[in-house]
């Protein structure tokens, strides 16, 4: 780092720490949606009712496979385009929400599958009720191997967060523009930003792994294949 | 649908220009990331331990950041330290290198999903470490890779999209472009939306669907 300043690293720290706040803020209402948003759509795939499984799947697929900036876009531009004005912070969480939601859609799905038709039989046998049914007998079977999942897509989100400044969120990505434009200075803030983003997703990848682990043990599941 | 066709036969070329720069933008940056995937991955399996961590630490890098903010770095900072890249440059080198410290676990994942009694067969057969990789391992690991890189090849074309942001006229690009000159929003970006849905569904997953069918049958387990 040829020219790299300390003294202006640790002038720019705070202001890019308080702007942390907001990404970490943006990936947890962003999550929130998108894990309950998330399961509506896996739910919706589960009805039966085949016109509906079919429109929510190309849903699905379709978010899945477009960009999220260009969501963003869409997003926060069309809203006033037909009598909606959204804020930046509406408009990006509402993309944002969506896009993970189809994410992790697919990952309950996947959850949801893996439990063995037995246990659906069986719990009619025995007479649950759906509630019963989903809420101890399917969930905590289904949650476990879901969890990886589940987890790569919060840090996932949170790494995806910077893209809400191209519609003037104040994020990190966001501050370190800006203060890189009023000091004509990048090498610092893009670099700080990077390190913070590193500090964050690093540790929480691993609490990740370490939560999987320990939801089995209580669940009484033992250890399983790690992918 | 009228309206919407006039936008179209006026503004179509545009989207046209901006959906080839998208192509080759993928195209490059998918060859740059299976390389680095490579090259990464079997690091990852090396028996030296300084080679072993370089890669994860690579890998861990790549994927502990954002993409935005490497793609910035790339193109603002790498100058300051003497290395300018063209934007054009700076947008796929960046994506490549996002999507490669990814493939790179995909590549380790599926090489060491290849039965360890591959390897014994092997070594009986006398064959040298290079020979039981090129020829024996990485064939059947290349197989059970394939599924993970059509999702990453999706996930790298999204990617591509960010190079909008330096000012490379790609798709999404232009797409900004329209929208800030017609306000015709929905238009704009939803076209976009469309071509890019498009390229995912009808080029890259046919296209790994087909490979995944013949690396099957060349192998023999049809």
């Amino acid at each position: 780092m040829f020219d790299w300043k300390w003294d202006f690293a640790f002038e720019i720290l705070p202001r890019l720490l308080w702007a942390t706040l907001n990404t970490l803020l943006a990936a947890g209402i962003g999550y929130g949606i998108a894990l309950v948003v998330g399961l509506v759509f896996a739910l919706a795939q589960r009805t039966g009712n085949r016109p509906l499984t079919i429109m929510v799947r190309e849903c699905v697929e379709f978010i899945r496979s477009t960009p999220l900036v260009l969501q963003i876009f869409f997003v926060f531009y069309v809203g006033p385009q037909i009598g909606i004005v959204l804020s930046p912070w509406t408009a990006g969480m509402i993309a944002i929400g969506l896009h993970y939601a189809s994410y992790l859609s697919e990952v309950y799905r996947g959850g949801l599958d893996n439990v063995p038709k037995g246990q659906w039989e069986a719990c009619k046998a025995l007479n649950l009720s759906p509630t019963d049914t989903y809420f101890r007998i399917i969930i905590p079977q289904a949650l476990p191997p879901s969890i990886p999942g589940m987890g790569n897509y919060l840090v996932g989100i949170f790494k995806d967060t910077p893209m809400l400044s191209v519609i003037a969120v104040a994020e990190l990505m966001h501050a370190a523009i800006a203060v890189g434009s009023e000091h004509y200075r990048y090498l610092e803030p893009y670099t700080l930003v990077g390190v913070i983003f590193l500090a964050i997703s690093l540790p929480t990848a691993f609490g990740v792994r370490w939560f999987e682990r320990w939801v089995r043990q209580s669940l009484g599941m033992g250890k399983q294949h790690e992918n | 649908m009228q309206h919407y066709l006039a936008f179209l036969s006026e503004y179509g070329p545009r989207f046209f220009e901006g959906a080839i720069v998208t192509a080759q933008q993928t195209v490059l940056a998918a060859v740059l990331a299976i390389s680095i995937a490579l090259i990464m991955g079997l690091m990852r399996l090396s028996d030296q331990f300084f080679v072993r961590w370089a890669a994860t630490g690579y890998i861990e890098v790549f994927r502990g950041t954002s993409l935005l903010v490497q793609l910035f770095w790339i193109f603002f900072v790498l100058p300051l330290l003497g290395i300018t890249l063209e934007k054009f440059t700076a947008g796929f080198i960046a994506v490549g290198m996002n999507l490669g410290a990814y493939g790179a676990e995909v590549v380790r994942g599926a090489i060491l999903s290849v039965p360890r009694g591959q390897y014994e067969a092997a070594l009986a057969l006398n064959m040298s470490p290079t020979q039981r990789m090129v020829r024996i391992i990485l064939p059947q690991a290349f197989l059970a890779m394939l599924p993970p890189w059509g999702n990453l090849l999706i996930e790298l074309l999204k990617g591509t999209a960010l190079v909008a942001l330096i000012s490379v006229t790609d798709l999404m690009f232009h797409a900004k472009q329209i929208n800030g000159s017609t306000f015709l929003s929905a238009e704009a970006f939803g076209t976009a939306l469309i071509i890019y849905y498009l390229m995912a569904r009808l080029v890259i997953s046919p296209a790994m669907r087909a490979m995944e069918d013949f690396m099957a049958r060349k192998m023999g387990r049809t």
